[in-house]
């Protein structure tokens, strides 16, 4: 059956709605295959708008790698702003790629990216907009296989009722294994229709099906049981990762958008994990053990992929970029490289406690010199003790005078909210070290002219960390603290105006908290939602905390129960059948730990401490130094 | 420094990108065809890419014009295949030359249009033109970003003219007429754009057609009061640098 492009119907839409070029396609490096010569088709889905979703890494890289498949095609779509999403419905025009505007519906599978909860409902307006019914239930032979990734993913089951099928980790090879699956299926002439090419992807352990698992609850709501209800369904699924990162040296076809996007650089990520144990970090657990990438590797990714975009900044990702072990002398080879050519580097997520001042200076000797940020988290050293950030606040003055010392004038210092065991004087705190921040600066540098800011947000109980036990914060405390935060610092008369303040109200976390630690109950919120009107909720111009209480009443399911009630060591919690590989045991002793003030180390650079990710798993460390340098590039 | 002068097309689906979306996929295609660009000094430099009155967001055009500064003296036709290689399809480099005496911005006095209107009536078209041009004044309003403002319209156009053609346009049904009309607009102050003069249509005979319009500029120059012609703007710059060979002249066909 011919699919044909929708862009003609879609296009008489454009002059109509705000950015319309972000609908477009046409990016650089963009790829765009005939239909008929692929058997298996992705439609991929970052669930947020263009400008968010383009420069994400994870469906870039699936996007290059499927398109690199022979007979295999992916395409992108990106969340549509409610006002062409009106103009769409009026019209009848479905949800489509950008690439080739092609509906949909008509893909093998339609892969979601959630790096938050706060996408599911944008994921409703997808499916509804398609034409693909949106309870799996309800779907048909006809209709792709709807697969959530991500990080998000490692609880999917708030929105099982909606996905066919899950994965939990690195997507490279999985993505891979699942596309020759259905190719196998489909050149069989599809067997059993879609209820097998789920059981076959199923059974191989890689693959969440939640329709497979039947989950039983107690009468006090706590769930039971999560059992598979198939024979040859395994009873736990496991994550996906991917060693040897010089294997995999995507993005190769870095994506150059027309549109204005949230970052505008070329990123390579220089390792993939994080073992320093931060208790409330949900990447780091989920993403053991640490990969690097080798610094020939990054070298040339960053050559290559300068050349093919044009950017003129590469930010070198990971959980802690400064971590790398070879970091110091990557940042000297680009900065020599790149001397007089106006490209900058960045270098977002950097600890404290890894910073040095050489590594800040190669970093903007060839461009802008942007503002620092630091992330200590915690406003006290005993709460920085219970998340496991230990970050002295000797450290933390010492680094960020040098900084100021150095000639810049802007720090920006990241603080959680409502963390498990805080009181009002851990928050107040925050205020304190900024002070002596601002203190330290002036002392140093003679000037006035130093700033820094304050930004804070409420905390979230993750699932897979060891708070996912905790009770969270309820909204009133953290708008409280937040509030008490901000007289502190605005009615200081002497370092006041030197101390820029940024929150974000405890409301939008208890609906994070919901659908963060929610079970299958959770779904029936999210649709009310939905159909209320719930679009976008990430963004606060159009989330609407109300809209979530009235759906959550509707659907009789208690909020508090979900987010600030803490939960006991052996109940069943809804992700326990999903298996990021650490060990529940582990967990709860660190959860144990965090309470009792102890910590933990790094296991890159002590013994390991047996979390429990690499023999489940068969990981491994890798982590450098490879002693190699790199060399200058010759010029064509 | 040798400034080079840059004809280029926003063509087909690509006319929806607007002046910043173009300015940021210039400097990345100059980056990338390793054109040797000169920067302002300075904190935070710049490359040396100005651009000349740009085409709205929505509106296609064979005629936009942007000049760049180069370190090393470069050979225009070069340049022409090389930031034309490096720009997505659909935003098109047609013609290069060396920068000549005078500014490039000053040349380019007037527009010519083309107004593609799918599904609009033929005859009320041709009432309205008439009307229009016989009026001394039509005064419409634009909402701009400091609120709404009014101003007249009819003072800058110097040639509109009705035809009809069987369209390409997006939102036309294969094989449907659609009116098209040409124009000829001055650049004064405020502006006056294509959407200007259908709303003076609007007002002076109640034309308004049935979807939006497709809107191409074909060429911008300077004019020949008297006729109604634009010029090449380029023709300065080759009679005195001998740099380019002629490029493409006269009307392109939008893609």
């Amino acid at each position: 059956m011919p699919v044909e492009s929708i862009f003609h119907r879609l296009e008489a839409l454009l002059p109509k709605v705000q950015k319309p070029i972000q609908y477009v396609g046409g990016e650089l490096n963009s790829t765009v295959k005939d239909w008929d010569d692929a058997d298996v088709r992705w439609a991929l889905m970052y669930p947020d708008a263009y400008e968010v979703g383009l420069p994400n890494q994870g469906v870039a890289i699936l996007y290059e790698i499927l398109n690199e498949l022979p007979a295999t095609l992916a395409e992108r779509t990106y969340a549509v702003w409610p006002d062409l999403e009106a103009l769409m419905r009026a019209e009848g025009v479905p949800q489509f790629t950008v690439d080739a505007h092609r509906p949909v519906r008509a893909f093998d599978v339609f892969g979601v990216s959630f790096s938050t909860e706060l996408g599911y409902t944008n994921m409703l307006t997808a499916l509804d907009l398609a034409g693909i019914p949106m309870l799996a239930v309800e779907r048909g032979d006809d209709d792709p296989i709807v697969l959530a990734g991500g990080h998000a993913a490692f609880n999917p089951e708030p929105i099982a009722d909606f996905l066919d099928a899950a994965v939990l980790g690195d997507g490279e090879q999985i993505a891979i294994a699942i596309t020759e699956v259905v190719r196998e299926w489909k050149a069989e002439g599809r067997p059993g229709g879609r209820d097998e090419l789920l059981m076959r992807l199923a059974e191989s352990g890689g693959v969440y099906v939640p329709k497979f698992y039947d989950v039983d609850y107690h009468p006090d709501g706590r769930i039971k049981r999560v059992a598979p209800n198939r024979a040859d369904v395994p009873w736990r699924v496991h994550k996906h990762t991917v060693m040897d990162l010089d294997e995999w040296p995507y993005p190769k076809k870095p994506l150059v958008p027309l549109a204005e996007t949230v970052h505008e650089r070329f990123s390579v990520e220089i390792f993939r994990g994080c073992t320093r144990g931060c208790r409330f970090c949900q990447a780091g657990m989920i993403t053991r053990p640490v990969r690097e990438r080798s610094i020939t590797t990054i070298g040339a990714m960053v050559d290559n992929g300068i050349k093919e975009s044009g950017f003129n900044e590469v930010g070198l990702l990971s959980l802690s970029s400064a971590d790398h072990s070879e970091i110091a002398d990557v940042a000297k080879g680009l900065a020599d490289r790149y001397e007089g050519t106006n490209t900058s580097l960045s270098l977002p997520s950097t600890r404290v406690d890894a910073f040095n001042i050489d590594l800040a200076n190669e970093f903007s000797r060839n461009g802008r010199r942007s503002g620092l940020t630091f992330a200590p988290e915690g406003g006290s050293e005993r709460m920085r003790k219970v998340i496991n950030k230990m970050v002295t606040e000797e450290d933390l003055i010492r680094t960020v005078t040098t900084a100021y010392s150095q000639g810049w004038r802007q720090v920006k210092l990241y603080f959680m909210c409502g963390l498990p065991t805080e009181t009002d004087e851990d928050v107040l705190g925050i205020a304190d070290l900024a002070k002596k921040v601002i203190k330290a600066g002036r002392e140093i540098t003679g000037s006035r002219d130093i700033r820094c800011t304050v930004s804070i947000g409420g905390f979230v109980p993750k699932p897979h960390t060891p708070f996912q036990w905790a009770g969270q914060a309820d909204h009133e405390t953290v708008d409280r603290r937040l509030k008490a935060l901000r007289d502190s610092l605005r009615g200081d008369k002497e370092f006041g105006r030197a101390i820029g303040y940024r929150y974000h109200d405890g409301k939008p976390s208890i609906v994070e908290g919901l659908l963060s630690r929610g079970d299958r109950r959770v779904g029936a919120v999210i649709r009310a939602v939905w159909e209320d009107g719930g679009r976008f909720d990430g963004w606060s111009e159009h989330f609407s905390y109300q809209r979530w209480m009235a759906a959550a009443e509707k659907a009789g399911v208690d909020v508090d129960w979900y987010t600030t009630r803490e939960r006991e060591e052996n109940e069943v919690l809804p992700w326990d059948h999903l298996d990021a590989g650490l060990d529940r045991e582990w967990l709860w002793q660190d959860w144990q730990e965090a309470v009792s003030g102890g910590e933990v180390e790094d296991c890159r650079w002590t013994p390991c401490y047996d979390c429990g990710v690499c023999p489940t798993m068969g990981t491994e460390i890798q982590v450098g130094p490879t002693g190699r340098k790199l060399l200058p590039l010759t010029v064509v | 420094m040798q400034r080079l002068r840059v004809r280029y097309a926003k063509r087909g689906r690509l006319r929806f990108t607007s002046h910043r979306d173009i300015s940021r996929a210039v400097e990345r295609a100059v980056r990338r065809a390793g054109i040797p660009v000169a920067y302002s000094a300075g904190f935070s430099p710049h490359p040396k890419i100005s651009y000349a009155g740009a085409a709205p967001t929505g509106v296609a055009s064979e005629a936009e014009y942007l000049e760049i500064g180069v370190t090393t003296p470069c050979e225009p036709e070069r340049i022409r295949g090389d930031l034309d290689g490096s720009l997505p399809p659909g935003l098109d480099v047609l013609d290069v030359v060396e920068a000549g005496p005078g500014g490039l911005a000053e040349r380019l006095e007037a527009s010519e249009w083309e107004v593609r209107l799918p599904g609009a009536d033929r005859e009320l078209a041709g009432v309205a033109v008439e009307k229009f041009l016989s009026a001394g004044a039509v005064e419409v309003e634009r909402l701009t970003k400091k609120g709404p403002r009014r101003f007249d319209a009819r003072e800058a156009v110097l040639r509109l003219a009705v035809s009809e053609g069987t369209g390409r346009t997006a939102a036309q049904v294969p094989g449907q007429s659609c009116v098209i009309l040409r124009m000829v607009v001055r650049h004064m102050t405020p502006a006056v754009r294509p959407d200007d003069v259908l709303a003076g249509l609007r007002l002076v005979a109640d034309f308004a057609p049935p979807v939006p319009p497709e809107v191409t500029r074909l060429a911008q120059g300077p004019l020949d009061v008297g006729t109604g012609a634009l010029a090449d703007p380029f023709d300065l710059d080759r009679e005195t640098t001998r740099g380019g060979e002629a490029g493409p002249v006269g009307e392109h066909v939008a893609g």
